[in-house]
């Protein structure tokens, strides 16, 4: 199945990543190779199977004590960050 | 400057028996990587000072008679464990200036072990990748031949045990990343069953099929560091809370009567003649050994890739959601809005690979085809793990190759992902099923490695470290160096 | 919009009215006309035509020390990003492991719905891009929740009862805060909250006014604080509220399209936003037009609200279960356990209460509010027994007042229910008249002194002592004879007259009964 322009396009948005134009041929075109590939799988059997998200059976999910273990470190975390100020993590001015 | 072939165990041994320092080790180790840079390219980051540091120490807990059973040896970290104020990279620019503030666990346990870092080795970026050309840091390159690729994502892992740059490395694999690379280079690694080394600190590409492991020379290296970084992580819920078996206990004990399989769907058409032969080879040294050899059918398997490349994508495309350009990663300059912050930050930190696997995971993951593509990817799962389930029910083990083709030339399959990816289809399968699984070298097709696939149930790491010894006692393949490097 | 506004608005109870008095009824319906374009007369029509419909998702934030995923603290008001940590900042190889006390919380709230627990629940990734969301998705619960269909009962204006479904209950993480202010043009991201655990609780859409949808919130948010799973701070906001609203022809079995009003966080708000809301929707509709749907925001300064274009676009959340989270799977001992230490819930200790101690469903109602303050109130009735009616009096009047007038709740410890009681026991015993009493509680308010230091300090003490009351009433017929006189001629309306000028000359002390037996012997001559 060929992915069109404009679903790649859509993609891209929802992945927020920004295709060039020159590079968008080719993510259209491998994209909708893989898809093809992957929709192999319409092919398989799979009545009354349950998806399996995790690959061990049998195992659930652990619960941890109710405690706090953490202590302040935000300078030593900000130092990764590209802007800071006031010990904000600093972004353009978001609209609601 | 010579070559230090000796392994992880012997480098042990020596070490406590004080006729070596860990400083001698780290000392000669150091230039040899810097030398190699150029043609191998296998490192992101050399620690020379905080290895020296470390080797003293060691050196001072040896002298004094203590040390954990790693103590003074040297090792590189695939670049996706975090390792506290040393930069991880991931191999992507949207990392480079990365630094973590904390260690992995892995990185915690094998320092507590006594293993001195000697820096960080380059891979494919976030892991997607096959041939390590991925890498924003530049290819690695296939110490057997340099017009080559290493395989990936645990490209410089391989080549850096290859080239005896490092006698043992860390490495991860989501869909063949420790046993592809190891394969193409000719050196030993083990992909434990899934959660049995903590992911907590290693960067994650899919969590449901990352696995931490090993690339060494020997399977007794491999079982030698695995013994120290595997075990339960109460920081990682997926992290299994089983004993560790002391995996060199029962390397020697013989392997009469264990059942061997045979992939049916491993030996196809896409595998190399010559491949082939020398995987027989190796299968008829088990029987020799006293194993029994059957062939099995998995009819599932072939539909591993295609099913792994709907679940590891849809998985990345949200682990790597954080990577945004706010708290840590690249940020773009002047950024017009948010969308545009997030946009231009992602676009420019991140290679092509990764972008079209972000896209196919948001593809797969999103309104009307979250069915047919994920739920049925994950359906498919399942009956490749029950194919399994009932070959184990049959035999111990199975056997097969480990890629269908020896090393391939740089650029050779960089056109068109679906080529590279089916470089996998013998790997991805264990990944699906969570399995352990692992590669030895079995022999030499026109100067370059092959490797063996050995793949066990859930936990039989034990058993499957037992079959690879025994058959390293009988085959010399592991020993061999590239003549480059002697 | 009017026409909403029946009768019944204007006299409806709530469910729980005595834990919020200060939210004045009524008065919020007039701000609102100002700035809706319905005229009264489309208002009329609408009130027959149209049927609001009303769903709410409530965010309680769980009361747990640590995060739902990480061992920061939840702890409110630290500077910024002081309590985030490496898994609430989503960095790279970090991983979530869940806390016990969330679930556990989860749990209590399920069964106190008589809800089915989830013996398995799955947690899921829901993907957005969003500054103040971390990791660019938030762990929650999407197709198996941990609480599924429980039910509240609601009392309605007309003090009937209405069951509100609760279709389920998901544990998730809270997302952190954009701060604008102050940053020149920039937004700034505290991520502080990030990782707080909330239970998402979503209601059946079966509310039909915004009263019904306040008394609902106002049920859940008692439960919550009687089974101390969240503090309640609705300022704070621990506690907080997402209300889908639509409206149909009356009669019609189809829904409307709905609009969301994201965020809400007082019961005030709830109603003006849903009211506003309703009368736009009527009068968009009745103009032809078409309710879009979509995500709205409340503004409380202009009554309004409007629409949130940031959230509009591209809502594809992609959900998948979270791989670094396995299943929550959860015993039957264990859910046992749990039922075990429930407290006795409000409605059930209401009923107690007006059997127990002989009060109205109306009083039983407000004491049993919180959970604080019904502790209080049998605190203080143990301490004084046989005063049930008493205390209640005086815990409903002259402390809830005194609380309000101070900004206290009940359980700041600013008058302990022994303190009071000892002033009950005082009226109780005839030491002190009650009117007295309010002049030693405000003492006692004030000082932190008991009832007794009060009234021996002050000597406020009645006057019981005959001899000293009459001499006190001689005294007085000897001050007034000309009212004496007018008394003995027939004017018994000044034996009044009398009563007040004794009590004046004992400050108030002496005993009304003794007085009045005493008055009535003396003054006739």
């Amino acid at each position: 199945m060929a992915l069109t322009r404009a679903q790649v396009e859509g993609i891209a948005h929802l992945a927020r990543l920004e295709l060039d134009p020159a590079e968008l041929p080719q993510y259209e075109q491998s994209l909708s190779r893989i898809v093809d590939f992957i929709g192999e799988l319409e092919r398989a059997n799979t009545a009354g199977v349950a998806p399996m998200a995790h690959p061990l059976p049998g195992l659930a999910q652990r619960l941890r004590a109710d405690e706090v273990t953490e202590r302040d470190e935000h300078d030593l975390y900000q130092r990764n960050a590209p802007a800071v100020a006031s010990g904000l993590y600093l972004v353009p001015k978001v609209i609601e | 400057m010579t070559i230090d072939r000796r392994t992880v165990t012997q480098l042990a041994a020596d070490l406590r028996a004080r006729k070596v320092s860990s400083v001698e080790l780290v000392r000669a180790c150091l230039p040899r990587i810097e030398a190699s840079q150029s043609s191998l390219n296998a490192f992101v980051t050399v620690t020379a000072e905080q290895a020296l540091a470390q080797a003293q120490a060691a050196d001072r807990e040896l002298a004094a008679g203590r040390g954990g059973p790693l103590a003074g040896v040297p090792i590189g970290h695939k670049d996706l464990f975090c390792t506290a104020g040393v930069r991880t990279t991931c191999g992507s620019r949207m990392l480079e200036n990365f630094v973590a503030p904390y260690d992995a666990t892995v990185v915690a346990r094998l320092q507590a072990a006594g293993a001195v870092m000697l820096g960080k080795l380059n891979m494919d970026e976030f892991a997607m990748g096959s041939s390590n050309e991925t890498s924003y840091f530049g290819p690695v390159r296939n110490p057997w031949n340099t017009d080559l690729v290493p395989g990936g994502s645990s490209g410089g892992c391989a080549a850096a045990v290859a080239a005896r740059l490092v006698p043992a490395a860390t490495a991860t694999d989501t869909g063949g990343s420790i046993r592809q690379p190891a394969a193409f280079c000719g050196v030993t690694g083990i992909k434990p069953t899934y959660g049995r080394v903590s992911r907590y600190g290693m960067i994650a590409f899919a969590s449901s099929l990352d696995q931490g492991g090993v690339i060494a020379q020997t399977a007794e290296d491999c079982a030698c560091v695995l013994r120290s970084m595997a075990g339960f992580d109460p920081r990682d819920s997926t992290s299994v809370d089983i004993p560790v078996p002391d995996y060199l206990a029962g390397l020697d004990a013989p392997l009469a009567g264990v059942r061997i399989g045979l992939l049916k769907e491993f030996f196809d058409t896409g595998l190399e003649a010559d491949y082939e032969r020398h995987v027989r080879e190796a299968l008829a040294v088990f029987e020799r050994l006293g194993a029994r050899l059957c062939e099995l059918s998995l009819p599932n398997i072939p539909r591993s890739v295609p099913a792994y490349y709907v679940v590891a994508p849809a998985e990345c495309s949200s682990n790597l959601a954080r990577y945004d350009g706010v708290r840590f990663g690249h940020r773009c300059r002047n950024p017009r809005d948010l969308t545009d912050l997030y946009k231009r930050s992602r676009s420019e930190g991140f290679g092509a690979e990764v972008k079209r696997r972000i896209m196919t995971g948001t593809y797969v993951l999103s309104a009307g085809y979250y069915d047919a593509y994920y739920l049925k990817a994950q359906r498919v799962r399942r009956l490749i793990a029950a194919d399994f389930e009932r070959a184990f029910a049959e035999v111990d083990l199975l056997m097969g190759p480990t890629t269908p083709t020896t090393a391939f030339a740089l650029g050779a399959k960089s056109a068109d992902p679906i080529t590279m990816y089916l470089n996998d289809i013998y790997t991805i399968s264990a990944n699906l099923a969570g399995l352990p699984a692992m590669s030895v070298p079995c022999g030499f097709v026109g100067g370059l490695p092959v490797g063996l696939q050995i793949i066990g149930p859930h936990f039989a790491e034990q058993r499957l470290l037992q079959a690879a010894h025994r058959f390293q006692l009988e085959t010399d393949w592991h020993a061999r160096v590239p003549e480059r490097c002697a | 919009m009017r026409g909403f506004r029946s009768a019944a608005h204007d006299t409806f109870v709530g469910s729980d009215r005595g834990g919020h008095r200060r939210l004045a009824r009524g008065d919020s319906l007039m701000n609102i006309h100002l700035g809706t374009p319905v005229s009264a007369e489309a208002g009329r029509r609408q009130g027959d035509a149209w049927e609001t419909v009303i769903g709410l998702e409530i965010h309680a934030q769980l009361a747990t020390r640590s995060k739902i995923f990480s061992g920061a603290a939840t702890a409110y008001g630290a500077p910024p990003n002081t309590q985030a940590c490496l898994v609430d900042l989503g960095y790279p190889g970090v991983l979530p492991v869940l806390n016990a006390e969330a679930v556990r919380m989860a749990v209590r709230f399920g069964l106190a719905i008589g809800a089915q627990i989830a013996r398995q629940s799955v947690f899921a990734r829901k993907n957005y891009f969003y500054p103040d969301l971390p990791k660019g998705y938030q762990i929650s619960q999407y197709e198996l929740p941990i609480v599924a269909g429980g039910t509240l009962e609601i009392v309605l204006e007309d003090g009937s009862r209405k069951r509100i479904g609760v279709t389920r209950a998901h544990l998730e993480e809270d997302a952190g805060k954009s701060l604008h202010e102050g940053l020149a043009g920039l937004t700034g991201i505290d991520l502080n909250r990030a990782g707080t655990p909330l239970l998402e609780i979503v209601s059946e859409p079966q509310m039909r006014s915004a009263r019904e949808a306040v008394a609902y919130m106002k049920k859940v948010h008692t439960l919550v604080r009687y089974l101390e799973i969240c503090d309640g701070n609705m300022q704070e906001g621990s506690f907080r509220c997402d209300a889908n609203v639509s409206v149909r022809p009356a009669g019609s079995e189809k829904l409307g399209t709905r609009t969301e009003i994201k965020n809400v966080n007082s019961f005030r708000y709830v109603e003006k936003a849903i009211q506003y809301e309703v009368a736009r929707q009527i009068e968009l509709i009745e103009s032809g037009g078409k309710v879009i749907q979509e995500t709205r925001l409340f503004d409380p300064d202009r009554g309004e609200t409007r629409s949130m274009r940031s959230k509009e676009e591209a809502n594809d959340y992609r959900y998948f279960p979270d791989p670094d989270l396995l299943p929550l799977e959860l015993e039957a001992a264990y859910i046992e356990a749990v039922r075990a230490e429930l407290p006795e819930l409000p409605d059930a200790k209401a009923a107690r209460f007006s059997a127990q101690y002989g009060l109205s469903d109306y009083d039983a109602g407000v004491l049993t509010a919180s959970r604080e303050l019904a502790d209080y109130y049998e605190a203080v009735t143990r301490t004084v027994p046989g005063q049930s009616k008493l205390a209640a009096n005086w815990v409903m009047g002259e402390l809830a007042a005194a609380l309000h007038k101070d900004g206290l709740e009940i359980g700041a410890g600013k008058l302990s229910a022994e303190r009071l009681a000892g002033l009950l026991a005082r009226i109780a015993d005839g030491t002190i008249s009650g009117k007295i009493a309010k002049e030693v509680f405000e003492v006692m308010w004030a000082s932190g002194a008991s009832a007794d230091e009060v009234i021996a300090s002050r000597g406020l003490q009645q006057i019981t002592d005959t001899a000293a009351i009459e001499r006190a009433i001689e005294e007085v017929m000897a001050h007034h004879p000309a009212q004496l006189a007018e008394f003995r001629a027939g004017k018994d309306k000044l034996f009044g007259f009398f009563v007040g000028q004794v009590m004046k000359a004992t400050q108030g002390k002496a005993n009304p009964a003794q007085l009045n037996a005493l008055l009535k012997e003396k003054l006739p001559g």
